[in-house]
């Protein structure tokens, strides 16, 4: 019974509660606890998922297939699989730490903002779990309005120009994607996601205008991912975006549609954009590490190093080995956790002092122990040590792209040492050393409890999915086998054999 | 045939005829300092009493009336349920925007009913001389109301712009009309295909073809034909803005509709590649020109020169599709350029207080409602999903693309993406906090019309995005009038039918 209506459910109860939100009254907390509230809710919806999945099979689940406009053929059509489950799940996940975290930093045009916030859980929740491209591609156009809007109204200084750009830039690849999604229905009569695989599959479409098509939906996702040479929208929108929204901002919609979309439907020719694909993964990788070494902004800083870590998942993804899109799908949660955690951490941070300069911090650690504990911890996750949650998702997609690109494995593994220097190094200058003039002259208080509540679960995560990883690897790989080159060319046993040295890198980098 | 059956067939022009006939003979015996907000309020019931009539309509079977000159059928009568509709909302926004002191107002309120009666002859005739007269009726009243502000330098210019420029295209039409009869010996768009189909002078039917087109891209703005539109877009009083930039053009779409698919059929070589140019130059037009526009109005009016192309796509299609996809688009259009209208009538009033993009700063923190209206029709004007916009744009590619105009899609959708540069520039300016310095701007108190007009046009823009369904099967209804395509279905194309077949097969 719940089974057949969930999804719509999860997707359409933050648009109620935004709805029903714009009629509250502007008193009190009202309005941020009726907001804590849905995103609960949808959380709590959003665990059904993984509770009653069926894990084992490739298909879809919880499928709502309903006809919406009859000319063109157009179905409201939802569904997951291991892939988008556990992506649904952590976007239920971070709303309402999206929303502790704007609790006391967001006092202004509350109503709006909560508004906002709600339709872009609704939209991206919609990307999740849309099966047919018309709907799909509509809530992805969605995503953007709430985010640009937010930026323009809520950024530090320079938010309207933030905004532009960041919606230019994905706004422009997506029109072309509408064009390709267009063709393919003229030549399909389908907007159907399992329908146009098969067709495409079956042959028939020109592997000229295919060749097209795909490349159009790779350069529309990899914007949005960002993939290296279309980030230049990332640090300025992610460094004006209130917290909440730069928690979202980049990787899981991009990355998500990357995988379902331009593998699931142009295998062959994601195939061939893979050499490219993986350069550019890897210069990403180390070009945004060697950026982030040298900001003196800490969300700059974070910026340039998502991009980095960002590059991961495009190097898991565009190697086609089980192990490595497992690794990718692990790392886009990773990042949601982890980065997600380090942005919380810079908004408390910001709210006590003014400031994501560097160099005016120095010897927190002091002031504020339980805070140094919660970055430590952070960034540690985030540089991929054994235990936490990131070392899972480095391993795997390392070793699982071992095998046919030892060199770019090799580079990538330097952007992991990298990462380690820029991470530490922040913390250092941050939290250790002589105290700052500013550190001096502002005693505030340590994390506080609507804090606590905000980061530990996140933590907690970190922890729990660096050493029981199986439980959430089990369901994505149920969603990305059919996407990984047959393991007849690639036995298991081989590639878990040849990555040895791989791992023998990482460690290496670690010392 | 049936007499009173003959009445019905123009029961919608015949009330607003007699609504602008009440106004006129009550205007001058009421007091001279009584407000006029009764006679608004006449307009208004006239155009909704039109509206149903319209919808009525629907019930009537096909058929001719009065020596087969106006013909109602369902594409007629879509487009008078629009054009009532547009009149309606029109007057709910003048009534709230403008002073009831206003000088003559009576006649404005008049001059928009008089104006209906054209634009709605212009889409029910089948009689090109009727279509003119149609036209001089429709046009005659949206010049003088461009007019209106008689004490302002701009609106004055702003009403002779359009008149010596709309003079001249009203001429192309009438000289159109009079090569086509010159070479097929009928005006009466029915007739003309089977004239032609005989015709010894064809040369003579495509310059009468080519002149009737040029007329009507005139009223629609169509590039290069738009350079009237900016100027008396900025002159003329926002409220007539808003009317006049949707209601005429959705009738002389429908004309041009009607006499490239019903009367020249057999000339879709020559007239489709030049409406394939239009529609090009159009979208870039407008939409480049309107990149460089600091006053709101002016750079709608590029706006709407844009949205022109995307419409004019639609008439390369060549099939049901082609024409369902121009119609709808003609309402989402119409819809959302009304509510950005009835908006910007009301912040700006009917003295154009705010006129550049920066004047519009903080408009969503001066009156959260407003602002919030304001950026959710430049959002649809966008394109943005679940809004009427997206989908009128999303269906007029789609059957673009189906029929393998695939550039034409692309040079549209790329355009659209530029458009978002200048919308964006005006919903940042709204949402943008403004400086302690800059003069308070007082958005006066939002009256229960405007409420009326931004509400029906906030839902009918959030139909046409997530439950589009009814409104495209009328379209569609509407575009199986032309016989054409009642007989034929939409081509599919060889490649469709088997990647189908394969799957099929596969299945099996």
């Amino acid at each position: 019974m719940l089974n057949g209506s969930i999804l719509s459910l999860i997707t359409f109860l933050p648009l109620a509660g935004a709805i029903i939100l714009a009629l509250l009254p502007r008193r009190g907390r009202i309005i941020q606890w009726w907001a804590l509230l849905v995103t609960l809710a949808t959380f709590v919806l959003t665990l059904h998922l993984p509770a009653h999945f069926e894990y084992g099979h490739s298909g879809f689940q919880f499928v709502i297939n309903a006809p919406w406009i009859a000319h063109p053929a157009i179905r409201y059509h939802l569904g997951i699989d291991g892939l988008s489950m556990w992506l649904v799940v952590l976007t239920g996940f971070l709303a309402p730490i999206g929303v502790l975290v704007s609790w006391k930093a967001i006092e202004n045009r509350t109503k709006e903002f909560y508004f906002l916030f709600l339709i872009q859980q609704t939209a991206m929740l919609g990307v999740f779990v849309s099966l047919d491209l018309f709907l799909y591609y509509a809530f992805w156009e969605l995503t953007l309005v709430p985010m640009a809007i937010l930026i323009a109204m809520f950024g530090r200084t320079r938010g309207p120009q933030a905004a532009v750009k960041f919606f230019l830039y994905a706004f422009i690849p997506s029109a072309l994607l509408l064009v390709a999604i267009l063709w393919l229905y003229a030549e399909t009569g389908t907007f159907e996601f399992t329908q146009l695989q098969s067709a495409i599959a079956a042959g028939g479409l020109g592997p000229q205008a295919l060749f097209w098509a795909a490349l159009v939906f790779l350069v529309a996702f990899a914007v949005k991912v960002p993939v290296f040479p279309l980030h230049g929208w990332l640090a300025d929108g992610l460094t004006e975006a209130p917290t909440a929204m730069s928690m979202v901002i980049a990787g899981k919609l991009g990355l998500y549609s990357l995988i379902r979309f331009n593998l699931g439907l142009f295998p062959q020719q994601a195939r061939e954009f893979a050499p490219w694909m993986i350069a550019l993964a890897v210069i990403g990788l180390i070009y945004g590490a060697l950026v982030a070494l040298v900001q003196r902004d800490m969300k700059r800083l974070v910026a340039y190093s998502i991009l980095s870590q960002l590059s991961f998942c495009t190097l898991g993804i565009f190697c086609f080995s089980i192990t490595g899109l497992d690794g990718a799908v692990y790392q886009i949660i990773n990042e949601g956790v982890s980065g997600g955690a380090l942005l919380v951490l810079l908004g408390i941070l910001y709210e006590r002092y003014g400031t994501f300069e560097i160099s005016e911090y120095g010897g927190l650690s002091k002031r504020l122990p339980h805070m140094a504990t919660l970055y430590v911890i952070t960034t540690l996750s985030l540089i991929g040590l054994p235990i936490l949650n990131g070392f899972v998702g480095e391993f795997l997609v390392l070793s699982g792209s071992f095998v046919g690109h030892h060199g770019w494995v090799v580079a990538a593994t330097l952007g992991v040492i990298l990462s380690a220097s820029y991470m530490l190094w922040f913390i250092q200058r941050v939290f250790y050393g002589p105290p700052s003039s500013l550190v001096e002259n502002r005693p505030t208080a340590d994390v506080n409890f609507r804090e606590f509540v905000t980061l530990w679960p996140m933590v907690l995560l970190m922890v729990v999915m660096g050493v029981a990883s199986p439980f959430w690897i089990r369901g994505i790989e149920d969603g990305v086998r059919p996407l990984a080159n047959p393991p007849m060319t690639q036995p298991v046993a081989q590639i878990h054999g040849r990555s040895l040295p791989a791992q023998a890198s990482i460690l290496k980098g670690r010392q | 045939m049936n007499g009173s059956m003959t009445v019905l067939r123009i029961l919608p022009e015949i009330i607003f005829t007699l609504t602008g006939v009440a106004i006129m003979l009550i205007d001058p015996v009421m007091p001279k300092q009584a407000s006029r907000k009764p006679l608004g309020w006449l307009a208004a019931f006239g155009a909704l009493a039109a509206l149903i009539a319209s919808l009525y309509q629907y019930s009537l079977p096909v058929g001719t009336a009065y020596f087969g000159v106006v013909q109602t059928d369902a594409f007629s009568v879509f487009f008078h349920v629009l054009i009532s509709g547009i009149i309606l909302v029109s007057a709910l926004v003048v009534l709230d925007a403008v002073h009831p002191d206003t000088e003559s107002l009576g006649e404005l309120f008049a001059l928009m009913s008089f104006g209906a009666v054209g634009m709605l002859l212009m889409t029910s005739g089948v009689e090109l001389l009727l279509v003119f007269i149609g036209l001089e009726i429709s046009s005659i009243s949206t010049y003088i109301l461009a007019g209106f502000r008689r004490k302002t330098a701009k609106s004055p210019e702003s009403a002779l712009k359009y008149f010596l420029l709309g003079s001249f295209a009203t001429a192309f039409f009438l000289y159109g009309i009079a090569l086509t009869y010159g070479a097929t010996g009928t005006t009466r768009i029915t007739d003309i295909a089977a004239g032609l189909a005989t015709s010894h002078a064809l040369p003579i039917a495509v310059v009468g073809l080519a002149f009737i087109v040029i007329g009507l891209a005139f009223k629609v703005s169509a590039a290069p034909f738009h350079l009237w539109t900016p100027d008396v877009y900025e002159g003329a009083p926002s409220p007539i803005v808003g009317l006049m930039s949707t209601a005429p053009k959705a009738a002389a779409f429908a004309v041009l509709l009607r006499i490239a698919y019903e009367a020249f059929p057999q000339l879709q070589n020559h007239w489709m590649p030049l409406l394939w140019i239009l529609a090009a130059v159009s979208m870039t037009i407008g939409n480049l020109g309107a990149l460089r526009q600091k006053n709101v109005k002016r750079m709608l009016a590029y706006s709407s020169i844009a949205h022109a192309g995307y419409l004019l796509v639609a008439f390369t299609v060549l099939s049901t599709d082609g024409v369902a996809a121009a119609s709808f688009y003609a309402v989402a259009y119409a819809v959302m350029n009304v509510g950005i209208f009835a908006v910007i009538s009301h912040a700006g009033g009917y003295e154009d207080r705010l006129t550049l993009i920066e004047d519009y700063k903080g408009l969503a923190y001066r009156s959260p409602l407003l602002g919030g209206v304001m950026a959710f029709f430049l959002l649809s004007l966008i394109g943005i999903p679940f809004t009427g916009g997206f989908f009128g744009k999303f269906y007029v590619f789609a059957a673009a693309i189906h029929s393998g105009m695939i550039w034409l899609a692309i040079i549209g959708l790329l355009n659209s993406g530029i458009a978002v540069f200048y919308y964006l520039r005006v919903l940042t300016a709204t949402y943008t906090k403004p400086m302690d310095s800059s003069p308070v701007l007082n958005v006066p108190r939002v009256s229960a019309p405007l409420c009326l007009a931004m509400a029906l046009t906030v839902a009918v823009t959030l139909v046409l995005g997530i439950i589009p369904g009814r409104v495209l099967s009328m379209a569609r209804h509407a575009a199986e009038t032309f016989p054409v395509f009642s007989t034929q279905q939409t081509p599919v194309p060889g490649t469709a039918s088997a990647v189908m077949a394969a799957i099929n097969t596969k299945a099996r």
